[in-house]
């Protein structure tokens, strides 16, 4: 389904775009199995995106359920092309549709011991068949600070390539942290929680030496397995380059000024 | 069947074996490897490594469970072919990986566990390829012979290890190799062990007339 009315944004980039095939067949989402090529063959079958409701709780003063249209209302939609950093060493550049979070942050008003958000995705093994194994702990559960969650660059993705967000990518609501590894952005939210401590996240649980809470993306700052100095561009030969924070310096670094990012990694 | 049927057997599963290679290439060039196909040759040439490996591993258990001989005329062809995949891999890692940067990939060999496993599994493979002849065989002698081919167990142990430690979350496919390859030199372990029972003696010390196995 196309969506209507989407504003372009100052903030896309204009780099060659990721065939529409390739970011809907190539994807990272365990609660499909483990393979790249099982979401798209799984998701479409099982997940049903419709209707939907997300709860925003918490340390805020207007807790509130949500259902999904409301929440594509709460601003206009923008199209953000973004580049995407897998933490395995690939990347992309999709044209996400959607809504910056501090459109809906500013709706719940988190109250002043609000200083981190939790992105819950959906527990469901009936819809979700790789829940059926405990490849990870269920349900998905990621986090950023609050300011990290208030930045324009933070985004709440409900399509892409103009169209309803496909069940493989994350339907019907996810998360898109450009600057951060693509493991952040957590897909099909049932729940936004504000918490007043940092919490330990779903990969941090799982492999703790290897993923740190931030995952901003980081040449210097290797994966315990492997070197984040280059990355494959999907559909380029060579690898390129990875820049630090995926590209997005300018616009978020301020955020982790006097931070030891070895250490906060 | 009998030892000369091998000679009927032999020309076709070589030519299977070379089977993967040719889907991988026909992939590539039909662009039906996915979004990554890099990716995607790195892993089948490491998965049919392990793969040859195995079955390689599985020639002697078989032979002394059916007492077959013919099995063994494969044993070198199919250890070969799984270095033949283990080089397809490593210079897929040197050129598609790596782009030849040498102090990277050292950096990666003496640094990451899982490359360390995976380049040690690799380097075994090769003293095992070049005295895989008759000849070279014969100059080294059986019994020489057979504990250098002793290896290939490291150089199992080590390939299944560098795919154990590779994976982020999802080890099913890893442990199954690990349980196949563990089946496979237990079977040896209690072989020795009821060897050494009935002759009474440490395996060292016997003299090694018979075929050489491994």
């Amino acid at each position: 389904t196309r969506l209507g009315n989407i504003r372009k944004s100052a903030y896309s980039t204009t780099e060659k775009l990721t065939p529409f095939k390739d970011v809907t067949t190539y994807n990272n989402f365990y609660e499909f199995g483990s393979s790249k090529e099982g979401p798209s063959k799984l998701a479409p079958r099982y997940l049903k995106p419709r209707p939907w409701t997300v709860s925003v709780e918490g340390e805020v003063r207007r807790p509130r359920v949500y259902d999904i249209d409301q929440i594509m209302k709460l601003a206009p939609l923008e199209e953000r092309i973004y580049r995407m950093r897998c933490v395995e060493g690939w990347s992309m550049v999709i044209p996400w549709a959607g809504l910056p979070l501090n459109a809906l942050i500013r709706q719940a008003e988190p109250l002043g011991s609000a200083r981190y958000v939790a992105f819950i995705t959906l527990q469901d093994p009936a819809q979700m068949p790789g829940q059926q194994r405990e490849l990870l702990p269920w349900p998905y559960f990621e986090a950023l600070r609050l300011d990290e969650a208030m930045h324009p660059l933070t985004l709440l993705a409900v399509g892409l390539y103009g169209q309803i967000l496909p069940n493989q990518n994350g339907a019907p609501l996810r998360l898109v942290v450009p600057w951060k590894y693509g493991f952040k952005g957590a897909k099909s939210i049932v729940r936004i929680r504000f918490l007043s401590r940092q919490p330990a996240t779903t990969w941090m649980r799982a492999a703790p030496e290897e993923y740190g809470f931030y995952a901003n993306v980081n040449p210097e700052v290797s994966h315990k397995r492997w070197s984040q100095k280059r990355e494959r561009r999907i559909g380029e030969f060579r690898k390129r380059p990875t820049l630090m924070y995926n590209g997005y310096g300018e616009q978020v670094a301020h955020l982790y000024r006097g931070m030891d990012l070895n250490k906060y990694f | 069947m009998n030892l000369r049927a091998v000679h009927y057997y032999k020309p076709p599963i070589f030519i299977a074996s070379l089977l993967p290679l040719a889907l991988l290439v026909q992939g590539y060039v039909q662009d039906s490897l996915g979004a990554n196909p890099i990716e995607a040759i790195t892993r089948e040439t490491g998965d049919w490594t392990l793969n040859f490996l195995l079955l390689s591993l599985a020639i002697t258990p078989l032979r002394q469970i059916t007492h077959w001989q013919w099995p063994m005329r494969l044993r070198r062809m199919l250890g070969l072919f799984a270095f033949f995949y283990a080089c397809l891999h490593f210079a897929i890692y040197i050129w598609l990986d790596q782009f030849f940067d040498w102090k990277g990939m050292v950096y990666d060999i003496l640094d990451r566990p899982f490359i360390t496993m995976g380049f040690l599994a690799f380097v075994l493979l090769i003293p095992l390829a070049l005295t895989s002849t008759r000849g070279m065989m014969q100059r080294l002698g059986g019994q020489r012979w057979q504990r250098l081919h002793k290896l290939i167990y490291v150089s199992a142990i080590a390939g299944v290890l560098h795919y154990v430690w590779l994976v982020k979350a999802d080890l099913q496919e890893p442990l199954t190799y690990a349980a196949i390859l563990a089946v496979l030199l237990g079977f040896r372990a209690v072989m020795q062990y009821r060897k050494r029972q009935l002759s009474g003696q440490p395996p060292a010390n016997r003299a090694s007339a018979r075929p050489p196995a491994g």
